[in-house]
């Protein structure tokens, strides 16, 4: 296994108010690695940090190798590392199957004005975009929904849709933002298998997650922070029995960390 | 698909029918030369709504679009009398040239949004007035006047459009140059708006973060668009002065950005044809008023406040279902 993204000695100020202090880990290739901690800890932060929609302050963020800190989010995307967001941030006018096809854009070997034109290649891009949304359409179980305008889905729909989107971008990397918020126990396990089909795909995933129940059924690899600092990081067992994690996140209510 | 593909094409050329022979004759039949002149003017400022559709369709709010159909007239007005440029040249160049410009505006003020942006736009207009005010070169309130009109355009020695000035009836003229230009920016429009390309603006209209995350160049995008929009503005004011023979600092005003952005607003913003009809409806109504006197603003503003609450997306919205895009 190869280290795929390294977080090293990321920092986020925002005036008095420190985000993200310091914060250093590695995310292997093929992993599924969850970034948990209270409200208000900097888990955003620090995942805007890794999809370089904000710059860090001190410290640097790495995809295989290369600082990825500092450059444009639709740069970073392009080398492999794509964020997803949350239900609410989708394109909520388009339909299912346009939204993915749009998020093929990182595929096309047609520059703007070659669609403009509608060129050959650029017709053979579409069909390509179209055959290889329905496929991501299918494998996230929306197949049914393609044409239904976004904003119409029920919220499991659009958290898929939201990794449909992600995926179209052929992700090397792919962060996903509290995924399984606000699901009941059916839909958290539906989401916990899609992940894994996702992750079986070849892509790497990073979830910033509050569900501990779900995350310790998932990840490889958990780190937790507090207050913007790095508290744990381990297996899920290791972070269950951490002390530290139980007293400063978890509190006394073992239950809600699945024991 | 390919009954809507017959049904375009039938659509497309009975408009063109309409506009490019049933009114002419039926405005020469009739001797009212002056709706030339009127319909022209709707044809023109119909182009440049169409470019303020085009910020609205990346959702931004353009009230902005005065100062480039002004900074058209003036560039073209420049390079027609001042450095002796023929017309047809003169027209795209003021539109290169208000494309230009509005990348290196746009670049900055582009990373605004809502209302933030819609209030630096309204101030571009009055920039470049007081620009026009100020400047040597475009002389001041006196502004430029006796502008030759658009002189003959010929290759390789065969005529292909004659001199304005030997024409009898220069009105009618200008007509089909306002309305066949017109046809040109929206079909180009509508070809925008049906790629690719289009789709990608409206994934900037809908969410910029997440397009961005998809690897959508965002900045750039929404500079293309903008300078689109601003390049209508500028061949609209490039025409009008041909037209007028004139241009002056008050031709374009911020009367005049508040009306694009409620042509648009009239048409409909969902369809890209919603500028034209907005344009042609409100001018006229605008007109029509006149009779009113004192009133006419009164009654103009009220129609307006109940259009706006009765089709809130515009006029457009009560086209046939047939006609909606799918």
């Amino acid at each position: 296994m190869a280290r795929i993204l390294e977080v090293s000695g990321v920092t986020k100020q925002y005036g008095g108010l420190v985000a993200v202090n310091d914060v250093s880990f590695d995310v292997e290739e093929g992993e599924i690695l969850s970034v948990i901690g209270p409200n208000g800890a900097g888990k955003s932060t620090l995942f805007k940090l890794i999809a370089s929609f904000v710059k860090p302050t001190r410290g640097e963020v790495r995809f295989r190798g290369e600082r990825i800190s500092g450059l444009a989010p639709h740069v970073v995307a392009r080398k492999g590392v794509v964020r997803t967001f949350q239900e609410t941030t989708i394109f909520k006018g388009l339909t299912a199957r346009d939204s993915v096809i749009v998020a093929h854009h990182l595929r096309s070997r047609v520059g703007l004005v070659g669609f403009y034109l509608g060129t050959a290649a650029a017709r053979r891009d579409e069909e390509e975009f179209g055959r290889s949304a329905d496929e991501i359409l299918e494998f996230l179980g929306l197949g049914e929904v393609r044409n239904e305008i976004a904003s119409t889905l029920p919220q499991g729909s659009l958290r898929a849709l939201g990794i449909a989107i992600g995926l179209a971008a052929n992700p090397k990397v792919l962060l996903l933002d509290e995924p399984f918020a606000g699901m009941n126990h059916d839909e958290t396990h539906h989401a916990v298998e899609l992940a894994r089909a996702v992750r079986d795909r070849g892509v790497t995933l990073l979830l910033v997650e509050h569900d501990m129940g779900a995350v310790m059924k998932i990840s490889d690899r958990i780190v937790v922070i507090n207050f913007g600092v790095k508290i744990a990081e381990g297996t899920p067992a290791q972070i269950q029995s951490n002390d530290k994690v139980i007293e400063a996140y978890l509190g006394v209510e073992d239950e809600s960390i699945g024991l | 698909m390919l009954m809507s593909r017959h049904i375009n094409l039938i659509a497309v050329a009975v408009f063109l029918g309409v506009v490019l022979v049933v009114v002419p004759v039926a405005i020469s039949a009739t001797h009212r030369t002056d709706l030339f002149y009127t319909l022209s003017s709707v044809a023109l400022l119909a182009i440049a709504s169409g470019g303020v559709w085009l910020t609205f369709f990346i959702g931004r709010i353009n009230i902005g679009q005065g100062a480039y159909a002004l900074m058209g007239g003036y560039v073209s007005a420049i390079l027609i009398v001042t450095y002796g440029v023929s017309f047809w040249l003169s027209m795209p160049l003021a539109g290169l040239f208000c494309a230009g410009a509005s990348i290196l505006i746009g670049m900055p003020i582009l990373r605004l949004r809502g209302v933030y942006f819609a209030m630096v736009t309204l101030v571009l207009t009055e920039v470049v007035r007081l620009l026009t005010l100020a400047l040597p070169i475009t002389n001041g309130a006196k502004g430029m006047v006796s502008i030759p009109p658009p002189g003959e355009l010929s290759i390789f020695g065969l005529t292909l459009i004659p001199s304005f000035a030997t024409l009898s009836e220069r009105n009618e003229a200008f007509y089909f140059l306002s309305v066949i230009a017109m046809c040109l920016c929206f079909a180009a429009l509508y070809r925008l708006v049906q790629s690719r390309v289009g789709r990608l603006f409206v994934a900037l209209q809908q969410n910029e973060d997440l397009a961005s995350s998809m690897g959508l160049n965002v900045p750039a995008l929404r500079v293309l668009a903008y300078s689109i929009s601003s390049f209508l503005g500028g061949v609209c004011g490039a025409v009008f002065v041909a037209i007028t023979q004139s241009i002056y600092p008050s031709s374009f005003t911020i009367a005049d950005s508040v009306n694009f952005m409620l042509y648009c607003f009239l048409g409909g913003l969902a369809f890209v044809f919603g500028p034209m009809l907005g344009t042609l409806v409100l001018y006229f109504g605008w007109d029509l008023l006149f009779a009113t006197g004192e009133y006419q603003l009164l009654i103009y503003s009220g129609i307006l406040i109940l259009l706006m609450l009765a089709l809130p997306n515009g006029l457009l919205s009560l086209r046939p279902s047939s006609w909606r895009r799918s």
